[in-house]
């Protein structure tokens, strides 16, 4: 009974957080955004804002009352589910982020699906086996990965696999995706450069993790009773750091809902990282709101089912 | 064949000589003119066989294309007024037609209406085509043109052409196939601006641009903001020719080598404006076609006369002579540009004045000039940007022709962001870079006269204001082209803004795509492909 309760505190801590920092996320994206020179009305006339074109523009879209106000407008449609109206294609928001949310999603659970077990088979391996050469392999390619920077891999790809041997697309968005043949075809680029950018940060995380964990007394102990290298590891360690491990994982892939923007512009893939570059440069509040609140979400979602699986694996705060 | 080619020739050269065609050479001329660049006989003929074979073909009907521009975000509109980069031009003259629009040389055609008469360049009437109808089935009437010009003067339409418009200070409606403008003051230019292609001809009463219901080649099948927008073949449409295409497709790549790749891959059929340093990438690629438009955009140097040290005479001379406008031509630009004489009026406007010579690179003339102004030696800094195309590495160039007469410019590198509201206008010696106008009194009334708000130089003269008022309210076009000579020669010599090139606007295609050619408004044809493109069988 205890137990349970001290569980159920500390899941509702969790989610309380999670809600104040929103709100405190939602603030500072406000003021940041107000910070930058110029206002969409401006924006929308480039060249040819006169004053009086600037100022009837704003009359006409609603933007002459204070910002201020539009925001805790926008915050209190929000609470009723609204998203709001897009300043500047004056569409409503859900409908631009729909699509483009569930398209980014797509992408990332293909990309999760693949690059979370490669990762952490590469990594428990890696720190089973520390000091051997596939230990030193692992270790060497991770490291190549992390400094080549994505937008490299992600043209190499498009040069070698498209324009050269023409076995993928070069887009992966508006290309087959009839067959299942044809989708993976149109996956395989950004999965894979998406994939070595991932999977190497996790790789490494997780074997600093079980390595440190095998460095314990109790670890050594087990080893000196004569348990197998593998049992060792696998049943004694890993267990152990598992927290680490899923806070590595989750870190790693709150990156793919918004920091994917160089790969969704070198494959033109429709996800929400562009459509958040976009309201910045058009200063479309009601958009940078809503899909700086995605973001948030969804790391904030990561963070915590990582930290509650931290949670899960402790015995002493299960107890 | 392949053996008689010389081995350095590339799509450049291709294009060099379609050109020359365009622009009316004979093939003895071409002949002359290549073997002056040591080209075989032989050589030569097959050479111009390939280019003269992508000028004239006859065009099929069928398949469907898609094409990809350079810039493209939640901002895209079909809202005519509102457009501001190629993917709304795109659409905006898939979709609907203006009144008017500018053919290869720059001539007003006619295409929503009849006929666009005047006497005194003041009061005009404009009779539309009869039974033009809109994608909604609705015919065009006076009263759909009389709405779609008015609400640019409206400050809620946030309207790109406000200003141009607001010489409109009457519109109304003679009869249903009437339309009678009247201007505050006269300009015969009024068909060619009526050929923008922000006065896209709409329904009456138009407020929803999720779709748009225009007289264009192409009916609106899919438009998603910053993504992708589908045109199907207007089956009613009313140019009995075209459009060729059945389908089209625009999406925009941002990133060039993306966008070049995709080109290479097959995964699109065009790719607009592509850097002239990928060009290396795609020539002689087979399959690969290139098209260079030389509309007018510009990057120049600007010397403020009001400020020092513009304002000691003899300054801007020697800059003038110290540029060097043919490897500006050559190595910046790779070829892709034509010498510029120091005016704004491009070399393929019908106005250009084929007689004004760019002042000669010619250190020693510079070194007396910079020397009479007592400049010489004196530390000068020259303000680039990448903001403005191209002018790190003009800016360069000058320097290093500089060092060698012993005057110290300076590059003053500034970052992209606030160049246009910091910089551009106000240093003493800096990098502009103007986009193409279709007309020399839009190019002189925004640039060079006394009251012009991007007066890069700061020139004034009441002569200049005069003469271009005049050409405006001409009818006579030959009086006109006079005029707009003399103002060529009056801002070459005597203004402070140096034009060393006017630069070309890449278009690389499949070769399977025919029928592309220049226009005034830029490239892809200013916008307005899709209607007159075919793809060969």
């Amino acid at each position: 009974m205890l137990r349970s309760l001290t569980f159920y505190i500390l899941i509702a801590q969790r989610l309380g957080i999670a809600a104040v920092t929103l709100v405190i996320v939602s603030f500072a994206v406000f003021f940041a955004t107000e910070l930058l020179p110029g206002d969409v009305a401006q924006v929308l006339l480039g060249q040819a804002a006169t004053d009086e074109a600037v100022a009837g523009l704003r009359q006409a879209m609603g933007l002459d009352q204070p910002a201020i106000w539009r925001f805790l407008g926008w915050m209190g449609g929000l609470a009723t589910g609204d998203f709001g109206m897009s300043y500047v294609s004056n569409m409503p928001v859900a409908e631009l982020i729909a699509d483009r949310l569930a398209n980014s999603l797509r992408l990332a659970a293909v990309t999760t699906a693949i690059s979370v077990p490669l990762a952490l088979a590469l990594g428990i391996g890696a720190a089973m086996w520390q000091g051997s050469l596939f230990d030193r392999i692992v270790s060497i390619l991770t490291i190549s990965v992390i400094s080549v920077p994505e937008f490299m891999v992600a043209t190499l790809a498009v040069l070698v696999f498209a324009v050269w041997l023409g076995w993928l697309p070069a887009l992966s968005y508006g290309a087959e995706t009839g067959s299942i043949g044809a989708m993976l075809k149109a996956y395989a680029m950004p999965v894979i450069t998406l994939g070595f950018v991932v999977s190497a940060q996790m790789i490494r995380m997780t074997r600093a993790a079980v390595i440190e964990t095998i460095n314990t007394p109790y670890v050594e102990m087990a080893l000196l009773k004569g348990a197998s290298r593998r049992r060792m590891v696998l049943g004694h360690a890993l267990p152990n750091a598992l927290g680490p491990i899923a806070n590595a994982v989750a870190l790693s892939l709150s990156y793919l809902v918004g920091g994917v923007i160089i790969v969704e512009t070198i494959f033109n893939y429709p996800g929400v990282a562009k459509l958040m570059v976009d309201a910045v440069s058009t200063r479309d509040l009601p958009l940078i709101q809503s899909c700086a609140m995605i973001f948030c979400v969804s790391y904030l979602l990561l963070i915590t089912i990582a930290d509650l699986t931290a949670i899960l694996s402790n015995p002493r705060l299960r107890r | 064949m392949t053996d008689r080619l010389p081995t350095n020739w590339t799509s450049r050269d291709d294009a060099m000589v379609e050109s020359a065609i365009r622009r009316g050479a004979t093939r003895h001329d071409l002949l002359r003119m290549l073997m002056a660049s040591g080209v075989t006989l032989a050589a030569g003929g097959t050479l111009l066989g390939s280019a003269t074979r992508a000028v004239a073909a006859t065009p099929v009907s069928g398949g469907s294309l898609r094409a990809a521009g350079w810039s493209s975000s939640t901002a895209d509109t079909l809202d005519p007024a509102k457009g501001s980069n190629t993917t709304d031009y795109v659409r905006a003259c898939s979709f609907y037609n203006r009144l008017t629009f500018l053919d290869e040389t720059g001539l007003p055609q006619m295409e929503l209406a009849e006929a666009v008469e005047t006497t005194d360049a003041k009061t005009w009437q404009i009779k539309l085509k009869s039974g033009v109808a809109f994608h909604s089935g609705k015919t065009l009437d006076a009263d759909d043109v009389v709405w779609s010009l008015k609400r640019h003067l409206d400050p809620a339409t946030g309207s790109k052409v406000n200003a141009i418009a607001a010489q409109m200070a009457e519109i109304e409606a003679v009869d249903p196939l009437t339309v009678k403008i009247v201007l505050a003051e006269p300009n015969a230019d009024l068909p060619t601006i009526l050929a923008l292609h922000h006065f896209m001809i709409l329904a009456a009463g138009t407020t929803d641009f999720t779709a748009a219901n225009g007289t264009g080649a192409f009916t609106c099948e899919v438009f998603e903001p910053g993504v992708r927008s589908v045109g199907a073949k207007n089956p009613n449409y009313f140019k009995p020719e075209g459009p060729y295409l059945d389908s089209i497709e625009f999406i925009a790549i941002s990133d060039n080598n993306a966008r070049m790749n995709a080109l290479l891959s097959g995964d699109i059929g065009l790719a607009a404006k592509m850097n002239p340093r990928s060009m290396r990438m795609l020539d002689g690629k087979p399959g690969i076609a290139n098209y260079v438009t030389t509309a007018g955009n510009y990057t120049n140097l600007n010397i403020r006369l009001d400020l020092e040290p513009g304002a000691k005479a003899g300054f801007a001379e020697g800059m003038k002579h110290l540029i060097n406008r043919e490897m500006i031509q050559k190595s910046v630009l790779r070829g892709y540009a034509d010498i510029g004489n120091d005016q704004p009026v491009p070399t393929n406007n019908r106005y250009f004045n084929t007689e004004l010579e760019a002042p000669a690179f010619d250190p020693e003339r510079a070194k007396h000039a910079f020397e009479k102004a007592g400049l010489l030696g004196t530390e000068i800094p020259m303000v680039a940007s990448d903001a403005a195309a191209s002018s790190v590495d003009m800016a360069t160039i000058v320097q290093q022709a500089g060092a060698e007469i012993g005057m110290k410019l300076t590059v003053d590198r500034v970052p992209n962001d606030g160049y246009w509201s910091n910089y551009w206008l106000k240093a003493p010696v800096h990098f502009g870079h103007i986009n193409p106008r279709p007309t020399p009194d839009i190019l002189f009334s925004l640039l060079y006269a006394s009251d012009a708000p991007w007066n890069e130089s700061q020139y004034k003269s009441e002569k200049f204001d005069a003469m271009l008022k005049e050409a405006r309210g001409l009818t006579d076009e030959a009086k006109r082209k006079e005029i707009y000579w003399d103002l060529q020669a009056m801002v070459s010599n005597g203004a402070g803004t140096i034009i060393p090139a006017y630069m070309g606007n890449i278009d690389s295609f499949t070769d399977k795509l025919m029928g592309m050619k220049d226009n005034p408004l830029g490239g892809l044809m200013g916008c307005a492909f899709a209607e007159y493109v075919w793809l060969a069988a």
